[in-house]
């Protein structure tokens, strides 16, 4: 282990210019990744945004009884989808609208009765908040006796859904691409280091090293590259982030788990364009 | 020791190197293999030190049956032979000491005893005092101390020498050859591949030569008594 560190490190010393080449290539193939990984983030946050909107309203029929309306909101906070539910009495409701409606406050004031009814407001879960589960939850708030409708923006409901969808699948292959050329891209450079000792490598199988052996170094020296290259990167993401927050618009960066996984990933595929590159080096020799 | 049977070695792209070559190195034993240029000389060290695999034919070396090997055995083969080349084939970027040391470390030699071995080994080189000198600060002859003193290191049973002193000149040769006998004289078997038969004849030794792959020549069958000066034979450009 400690011959493998000092075969990795001396690499840097030997070769420094194709290392830094190396560190470089693959913090801008990560910050290009990363800055994508950004717009994902903030996307996903805007949505999660919205989705804090969807709500369920169970209008209630004049004259329910108190007690079953107590009874039935302990019953839907009870309901596996269900975050909260909350009753709206008609005079809060009128509030409510006067508060609002600042525009009509003069029709209001004329009202001799309230034409509001009482509701129950619910909020989902997170990830129950789509069309289906949406659906479920109202279908079952139906089947109270004092409801009188029930509401939700179906339509708008559905468009989240499909944004959502949309979301995930150019995320998905979006990040995809930019991983596999990232990788592409590292085990090139690995490859370059590799072809650059491939008189070393002969020699050291003349004297009897074992492949593993051979290969140690290497695996070390690609995962240290992709380390670093992915240290370079959320730097150079986290200036891009500053930049936008201040000029362009107010967005949010990688929580600190999120940062870690991208330096992890940088040398996890270091680790793997090295295997690939010394790999298929060794079987061609 | 080393042990061929009626080997052929054709390559994909090139007619046959090897026809049916059988001869046996014994323990202990110096052999020369002649011939000129072409004629097979490298490709029976490859297949030695089991760089290459016989077409047909059956190849043995200290132990392994170099057919059927498998190729994490081909390492373990490896450290009990010593290999020297023509072109010394030692790493730039290190001292002749480190040189050295490297093949001890492949090897996964313990720490502590690695530094001692390779002195004693640059030692009978005659070469401990340029111990910290780069391949580049090293004549010819020096470096090719240095690639034997590696090969050394390991306590071969077997050194194979391809062309040892082929880039070398008449003294540094003589000095090189003197290091190999002394090396055999030490009790390890000696195969050396060259074309200078000037060599040849100053050292009463087993002659095997090759001509277009096949064996024409080999002292220890031909002549009893084994010592025999080989057959004319022109000496390659
Ligand atoms: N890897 C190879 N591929 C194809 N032909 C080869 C290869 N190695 C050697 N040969 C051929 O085999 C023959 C013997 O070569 P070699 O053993 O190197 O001869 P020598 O060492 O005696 O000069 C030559 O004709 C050479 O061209
Ligand atoms: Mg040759």
């Amino acid at each position: 282990m400690n011959l493998t560190f000092r075969e990795a490190i001396l690499t840097f010393k030997r070769a420094p210019l194709l290392s830094v080449l190396s560190v470089t290539t693959i913090a801008f193939s990560l910050f290009v990744l990363g800055l994508f990984g950004l717009v994902v983030v903030n996307l996903q946050n805007a949505l999660r945004d919205v989705e804090e909107r969807v709500e369920v309203v169970a209008y209630l029929l004049p004259g329910a009884p108190v007690e079953g309306v107590a009874q039935a909101l302990k019953d839907i906070e009870a309901f596996p989808e269900v975050q909260s539910a909350n009753y709206v009495s008609e005079d809060e409701a009128l509030a409510r609208a006067r508060a609002e409606l600042v525009e009509l406050r003069d029709v209001m004031q004329e009202l001799e009765r309230n034409p509001l009814p009482a509701s129950i407001e619910i909020k989902l879960k997170p990830g129950f908040r789509d069309t289906d589960h949406v659906s479920a939850v109202a279908e079952r708030l139906r089947g109270f006796g004092f409801v009188d409708d029930v509401r939700f923006g179906r339509d708008w409901v559905e468009k989240l859904d499909r944004l959502r969808g949309l979301a995930a699948a150019v995320g998905i292959i979006v990040g995809a691409a930019f991983a596999v050329v990232a990788i592409i891209i590292i085990g090139t450079t690995i490859r370059m280091a590799v072809l650059q000792r491939s008189r070393e490598i002969a020699i050291m199988r003349l004297v009897g090293a074992t492949d593993g052996f051979i290969r140690r170094p290497f695996l070390l020296q690609g995962a240290i590259k992709g380390l670093l290259g992915g240290l370079v990167a959320i730097g150079l993401s986290f200036g891009a982030y500053a930049l936008i927050d201040r000029y362009l618009l107010q967005s949010s960066f990688f929580t600190q788990a999120q940062a870690a996984g991208i330096v992890a990933f940088g040398a996890l595929i270091g680790l793997l364009g090295s295997t690939i590159s010394v790999g298929r080096h060794l079987k061609r020799v | 020791m080393i042990k061929f049977t009626n080997v052929f070695k054709a390559f994909p792209k090139g007619g046959l190197a090897l026809k049916d070559v059988s001869f046996h190195v014994a323990k202990g034993e110096f052999a020369f293999l002649t011939g000129h240029s072409g004629a097979g000389k490298s490709t029976v060290m490859k297949l030695i030190y089991a760089e290459e695999r016989p077409t047909s034919g059956e190849v043995r070396v200290s132990g392994y049956n170099v057919n059927e090997m498998r190729p994490r055995e081909v390492p373990m083969l490896r450290r009990k032979l010593g290999i020297v080349f023509q072109d010394f084939r030692l790493l730039e970027d290190r001292t002749a000491e480190e040189n050295v040391a490297f093949a001890l470390e492949v090897t996964a030699a313990r720490a502590s005893t690695i530094s001692a071995r390779v002195m004693r080994v640059l030692t009978q080189v005659g070469l401990a005092a340029k111990a910290q000198a780069y391949p580049r600060e090293l004549s010819g002859g020096e470096q090719q101390r240095v690639a034997i003193a590696r090969s050394l290191v390991n306590e071969p049973t077997v050194l194979l020498a391809d062309e040892p002193t082929g880039n070398l000149d008449e003294r540094a040769t003589r000095g090189v050859f003197q290091l190999l006998r002394d090396i055999n004289a030490s009790g390890t078997a000696v195969v050396m591949a060259t074309h200078d038969l000037d060599l040849v004849r100053q050292a009463p030794y087993r002659v095997i030569e090759l001509q277009e792959g096949a064996l024409v020549y080999d002292s220890s069958v031909d002549e009893t008594g084994g010592a025999a000066p080989p057959r004319d034979q022109a000496v390659a450009p």
